[in-house]
């Protein structure tokens, strides 16, 4: 996983609340077995006016004229600002992979869903909640200066705006240690190795049947 | 909260900490269940790492995202070869890591969510994860059950454990009784429709209340399975003896003195007289009319006595914009009567609304009627012994007398990946669980609704208050 530890990037708006992750990365393309090259699909449906399809050549489709990410300003921005309850519903990790290949390091929202938040980290994407009223006051900063950019820093928590405006956020610790280093979270844990032997042991005595498992 | 008043949560939480580090805790998890959708990369992983699960016989594999739901009697396999080079790449990794898989020609083969409860693979008390949202499905036998990630996936196979923080503590109490006709599922839409898609972001939701015990354990994974609708990390019920006859005589289920002692465990899973819940919600079960979404978000719900809502008269501008995103997609007018608005499709199934249970309630409305001129109807068991259950009830019969289609089992419209889908503008009494834009297919519009009320518009041809039609 790529480190996260300091972000200066171009600010795009997704003005809308209880974004979906079917909306993220529609289903069609969950049937691929890799993990990259979803970053063309990213919000397929709004994006671009036919119906996409996996492995699909993006250069001629007709895009959307109406939606945010294709307006020229845009182009370039890594930094994603929307509104309440981003990423809800299906827990596919397409979506937060698709976000990451289009480019997007750091999305900044009112409020995120937790299965989403928690597959960010696992990306090298930084999911930073704020107010409500900082959220707003963004929104209109961003829609209103073409080139708008923030500047986030982890291991500080802040992001500071084009006018020296530092705001704070909240990550927990382990979390951002994880994503400060760049560390591979499964390595982390079989340091714990013997822990879970430990506990495996301890378990299977007090509930046997969890280790039987056998069909009849 | 005292140590020795606990909720249901912390009593499950508690038991499967390995090591605790900080605001995290390494979390040993009991059963991993395994699609084809969210697995592959995950496989990939370990291959990558050179790294082997660490206990192959606690995970569990079903194809089920992608499977035609046709002519699989007939053996013939899976048209788009993208969907089947993900169903061969399920097939291949199970083998290889020595994974019990369901086979798509394995009779026990089904939807994830409802082959693990049936083959009694998931058991109260347990810690259950699969990389798909609607593992909280089996938080209604009294275990703790999450969906994950790919990369959680990986992290499962390879240590049989994840790194979580605690969640929270919900309480939603439904007191009272239903009135006839309405369900389980109009239960959980309301719940929703009252906490919002978001209201329980952060949160374990434990549901309680005689209106909650009283259901069938169908009824209650109908409850649980939404929970993550309501933005919840896992939905759970208390283990009474209900929970524990569901279990019984299940092929993974303990026998003998295993039985026994884990029955005893069992009748302790339930939340202590005076333990604390972070956030209470109460509804009376009474006030529950069915329910029928008319949005492209699950809290965007009202009863069949309702109308499509005027944005004009929210007065909250993110509300409002949402409520005009969605009329438009959805086709609607607003102020137009539920019951006015007429359907093109019906899909009865899903991991929500998609076993024996369910398929009884819609075939007592279909039973001697029609399905409506102009209207494709289609049933879906959830698993291939529900499939067979039903027919040996002869309930096959009755949906085939009336003309829905009856199909082989998965996951189907639900979310449309195999060639089960909307077309564009068509209109869709659903019975699964999620009505975002084109879920069912680009453009398609759903309406989520029980098995009862989807039957019911099916034969109407319109959204009817299923207790009109009661016999
Ligand atoms: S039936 Fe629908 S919600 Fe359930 S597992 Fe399948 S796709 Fe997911």
């Amino acid at each position: 996983m790529e480190a996260f530890v300091k972000l200066d990037g171009l600010v795009a708006p997704l003005d809308r609340a209880n974004v979906d992750t079917d909306a993220i990365i529609p289903k069609q393309f969950l049937k691929s077995i890799r993990r990259t090259g979803f970053g063309k699909y990213l919000f397929d449906e709004w994006r671009y006016m036919d119906q996409g399809q996996p492995d699909m050549d993006v250069t001629h489709r007709p895009r959307n004229p109406d939606f945010v990410l294709n307006q020229d300003r845009y182009a370039g921005a890594t930094i994603l600002l929307t509104q309440d309850n981003f990423g809800c519903g299906s827990s596919r990790e397409h979506a937060p992979w698709a976000l990451l290949d289009y480019g997007f390091r750091c999305i900044v929202a009112k409020g995120f869903a937790d299965i989403f938040y928690n597959n960010c980290f696992k990306n090298g994407i930084l999911p930073v909640v704020l107010p409500t009223k900082v959220v707003d006051d963004l929104m209109g900063q961003v829609k209103k200066h073409a080139g708008y950019r923030l500047m986030v820093d982890l291991p500080a928590q802040t992001i500071t705006t084009p006018g020296g405006e530092t705001i704070r956020f909240e990550v927990d610790a382990f979390r951002k240690g994880c994503l400060v280093d760049g560390l591979d979270d499964i390595g982390l844990t079989l340091r714990h190795a013997a822990d879970i032997q430990a506990y495996e042991e301890r378990r299977r005595a007090e509930a046997p049947w969890l280790f039987a498992g056998q069909t009849r | 909260m005292s140590a020795t008043n606990k909720t249901l949560f912390d009593k499950i939480w508690d038991a499967h900490v390995v090591r605790a580090d900080g605001d995290m805790a390494l979390l040993y998890i009991d059963r991993h269940l395994v699609h084809e959708v969210t697995s592959p990369q995950a496989f990939e992983g370990l291959r990558i790492a050179h790294r082997a699960p660490r206990r192959a016989e606690f995970t569990f594999a079903v194809p089920d995202h992608n499977v035609p739901t046709t002519g699989r009697a007939l053996g013939i396999g899976i048209a788009d070869p993208v969907s089947r080079l993900q169903v061969e790449t399920l097939d291949g990794n199970c083998a290889e890591f020595g994974i019990t898989e369901f086979r798509m020609d394995d009779p026990r083969q089904g939807i994830v969510h409802v082959i693990a409860p049936e083959q009694g693979i998931v058991l109260p008390g347990m810690t259950i994860v699969c990389g798909d949202s609607h593992t909280a499905t089996h938080g209604a036998m009294g275990a703790l059950a999450f969906g994950i990630g790919t990369s959680e996936v990986e992290h499962v196979l390879a240590t049989q454990c994840l790194m979580q923080t605690k969640p929270k503590n919900m309480r939603v109490t439904v007191g009272g009784a239903l009135s006839p006709g309405v369900t389980a599922k109009d239960i959980v839409l309301a719940i929703i429709g009252q906490i919002g898609t978001a209201g329980g972001t952060g949160y374990v939701i434990e549901f309680a209340g005689s209106a909650i015990m009283d259901l069938s354990m169908e009824g209650r994974m109908t409850v649980c399975n939404m929970a993550i609708e309501a933005g919840a990390r896992a939905g759970m019920i208390a283990v009474d003896e209900r929970t524990i006859d569901y279990v019984e005589g299940r092929p993974y289920s303990p026998q003998g003195a295993d039985w026994d002692k884990a029955s005893a465990w069992w009748r302790t899973l339930h939340t202590d007289a005076g333990a604390e819940f972070d956030a209470e919600v109460h509804l009376d079960a009474a006030a529950i009319p069915p329910q029928v979404t008319w949005g492209t978000s699950p809290e965007m719900v009202t009863g069949i006595d309702g109308k499509v809502p005027d944005p004009a008269r929210e007065s909250d501008p993110v509300r409002r914009t949402s409520i005009e995103h969605a009329l438009k997609y959805m086709g609607l007018v607003a102020n137009t009567p539920m019951r006015e608005i007429t359907v093109d499709r019906v899909f009865i199934g899903s991991c929500t609304n998609g076993r024996i249970e369910d398929l009884r309630a819609a075939a007592a409305v279909a039973q001697g009627r029609k399905v409506a001129k102009g209207v494709n109807a289609m049933v879906v068991p959830g698993s291939g012994l529900v499939k067979e259950q039903a027919e040996a009830e002869g309930l096959h019969r009755i949906f085939i007398d009336a003309g829905f289609e009856w199909r082989d089992p998965g996951c189907s419209m639900c979310l449309a990946m195999n060639a089960d889908q909307l077309a564009p503008g068509e209109r869709c009494a659903a019975t699964s669980n999620r009505n975002f834009e084109g879920r069912q297919g680009k453009g398609g519009r759903t309406h989520l609704v029980s098995p009862a009320m989807a039957a019911a518009a099916a034969v109407t041809g319109r959204f009817t208050d299923v207790r009109e039609l009661a016999k």
